[in-house]
């Protein structure tokens, strides 16, 4: 017995010692595979997911790196991400700043996605949701400027609903208007015409991923305004008009300003209107 | 030192001629290349035959086929692929229920020219040295994939796997992938024979298991003929699965059955003896093994 123990016993402690010895190894690997898939689920800004991406987090592990989406993209804007891009290898990406996404109408991209990784129940291009452009320098967007620019405007496939320009007076001035270019996020598809177009050195408007570019308001909070017309009059009852304290004789009304007779006190200046444009008053011109 | 002995197949291209001792060689190598080609006079021409890549793949529009492992992968993650990705699973399983699984590794996957260009090299500059990792570490391998799939919610493996990246590399720009590579390569050449390949892929790791019940094999049709000559098992990147059946180890048939044999079909070429020739798993008519029939020590 004793004979034939020994040998199997030393068999048994080499076998053990080697699937130890190979467990750990595998193990070993495995973990930093785990933690480099975990890095690369942060997308970097500049890289921006085909048409009906899922969200990230999915995406990489819907998506099986087959590049198809890359192939039948009419505009060859897809690229499949190098093992040296700091996301997950093989995934598909563009950057709007390069070429950006021309929207076609039949979204050859997600037909051609064999996976889940482009959502196939995305049927209107003007619904994808690649991004979102956020207009991110106010300093060097020409339109801040006082300059009509606007070609960001006027690329955007979505014109007049995802970008509009709001006109602001230009306090610089004091008589020109800005005309600000406003995302309106529930229109902006994140294509990134804007961002290509953008004539800055560096562009101005930049298409972000959602999780970077929105914003959420805390869940109790109400707007006024909307409460107020979804309740069809004001929710505060009764509506208490605002009462100004102004000085004797003189009258102030909400949209017209002030009033009153001329002779009783001299009405106080009002800061809102300079006599002169700012650009005469100080030593900027 | 005794003189180096003669290499490999020297006999049966003595006996056979040279194309005879190297028909499946040449036939696998053209299988290789050609797969590559027809994914890459897409990219090269604009001929549009394949598209896609190993993972999957898209032909002429028409023929949907995918890479069971890495669905595996992804249905682990928790995510369920569109119709047209099962249909190509289903396609690429039962081929490889008819051809072997591991037939994947010795005739389609890119990386076995890479790791075969690295044992050529290796028995040519004599390096006679090898790590010892056992052979069913692929195993763990495979398992610790679908593990980090399953823990991390992403294909975790898809990151680093060489051989899709050295596939889809070639179609859609490699990037550093050569590193990796090249760290495979050398892996092979100075540190291991038949590393990577024979020990640690997990997705030869997973073909394996598709082809455990397939339908063709390397049989022994005349195993009785067998002068221990050892070419076979000098060729051979997966030499275990030959002996059993040579030998008749505890009464194995005429016919390699480890899931492991990549049907590569180059015992075929190197004997001299015609021992070998490919088969069905059915049909064994076992012929005796003549004079070797104990000699097998456990």
């Amino acid at each position: 017995m004793d004979n034939e123990n020994k040998p199997s016993a030393a068999a048994r402690r080499q076998f053990l010692a080697d699937t130890a010895r190979m467990a750990c190894g595998v193990g070993l690997l495995g973990l930093g595979v785990g933690l480099y898939a975990r890095h690369a689920k942060a997308l970097p800004p500049a890289a921006i997911r085909p048409p009906g991406a899922l969200p990230e987090a999915e995406f990489s592990a819907a998506c099986i790196r087959c590049g198809l989406c890359v192939r039948d993209c009419p505009f060859d804007i897809l690229h499949l991400a190098k093992p040296e891009e700091p996301m997950s290898t093989g995934t598909p990406y563009f950057v709007a700043r390069q070429l950006p996404c021309e929207m076609c109408e039949d979204i050859p991209c997600v037909k051609a996605c064999p996976t889940g990784a482009l959502d196939h129940s995305l049927k209107d291009i003007n619904k994808s949701k690649m991004g979102l452009a956020v207009l991110v320098d106010h300093e060097t967007c020409l339109n801040f400027l006082g300059l009509r620019c606007d070609i960001c405007y006027r690329v955007c496939p979505v014109i007049d609903k995802a970008i509009t320009l709001d006109p602001q007076s230009n306090a610089r001035t004091g008589k020109h208007t800005l005309f600000i270019p406003t995302v309106h996020s529930e229109h902006c598809t994140g294509c990134g015409k804007c961002e290509k177009a953008c004539p800055t050195e560096v562009a101005s408007i930049k298409v972000l991923p959602l999780y970077m570019a929105k914003g959420q308001l805390s869940s109790h909070y109400r707007l006024g305004w909307v409460e107020k017309e979804k309740a069809g009059g004001s929710l505060v009852a009764p509506e208490v008009e605002h009462q100004y304290n102004m000085p004797e004789g003189m009258q102030y009304e909400h949209g017209k300003g002030l009033s009153g007779s001329s002779g009783a006190v001299p009405p106080a200046p009002t800061p809102a209107a300079p006599a002169l444009p700012k650009a005469l008053q100080g030593n900027k011109l | 030192m005794n003189a180096p002995a003669a290499r490999p197949g020297t006999e049966a291209v003595a006996a056979k001629g040279w194309l005879a001792a190297h028909k499946w060689l040449i036939l696998r190598r053209c299988s290789q290349i050609g797969i590559l080609l027809l994914f890459l006079v897409g990219p090269w021409f604009g001929l549009w035959i394949v598209k896609g890549n190993l993972n999957f793949s898209y032909t002429l529009n028409f023929l949907p086929l995918a890479d069971p492992y890495v669905i595996v992968q992804s249905l682990l993650a928790r995510q369920v692929p569109e119709k047209l990705a099962l249909t190509g699973v289903a396609i690429v399983l039962l081929f490889y229920l008819l051809v072997g699984g591991r037939s994947y590794c010795s005739w389609v996957c890119p990386v076995n020219l890479l790791t075969d260009c690295a044992y050529w090299l290796r028995v040519r500059l004599g390096l006679k040295g090898s790590a010892h990792i056992s052979r069913p570490t692929r195993y763990w391998m495979l398992g610790m994939t679908l593990v980090a799939a399953a823990v991390t919610g992403s294909i975790a493996w898809e990151m680093v796997n060489p051989v899709s990246m050295l596939h889809r590399g070639l179609f859609f720009g490699l990037g550093l992938a050569w590193a990796v590579l090249l760290a495979v390569f050398l892996f092979d050449l100075f540190v291991m024979r038949h590393g990577w390949c024979g020990h640690l892929c997990p997705v030869g790791a997973f073909y394996s298991l598709v082809g455990k019940l397939s339908l063709l094999r390397v049989k022994l049709p005349a195993r009785a003929a067998c002068n221990d000559c050892m070419d076979c098992f000098a060729v051979c990147p997966e030499p275990q699965v030959i002996r059993p059946a040579l030998k008749a180890i505890a009464g194995t048939p005429p016919l390699i059955l480890e899931a492991n044999c990549t049907n590569c079909g180059r015992c075929i070429d190197v004997c001299s003896k015609d021992v070998f020739a490919f088969g069905t798993r059915f049909n064994t008519t076992a012929a005796p093994v003549s004079g070797v029939a104990q000699a097998a020590p456990k």
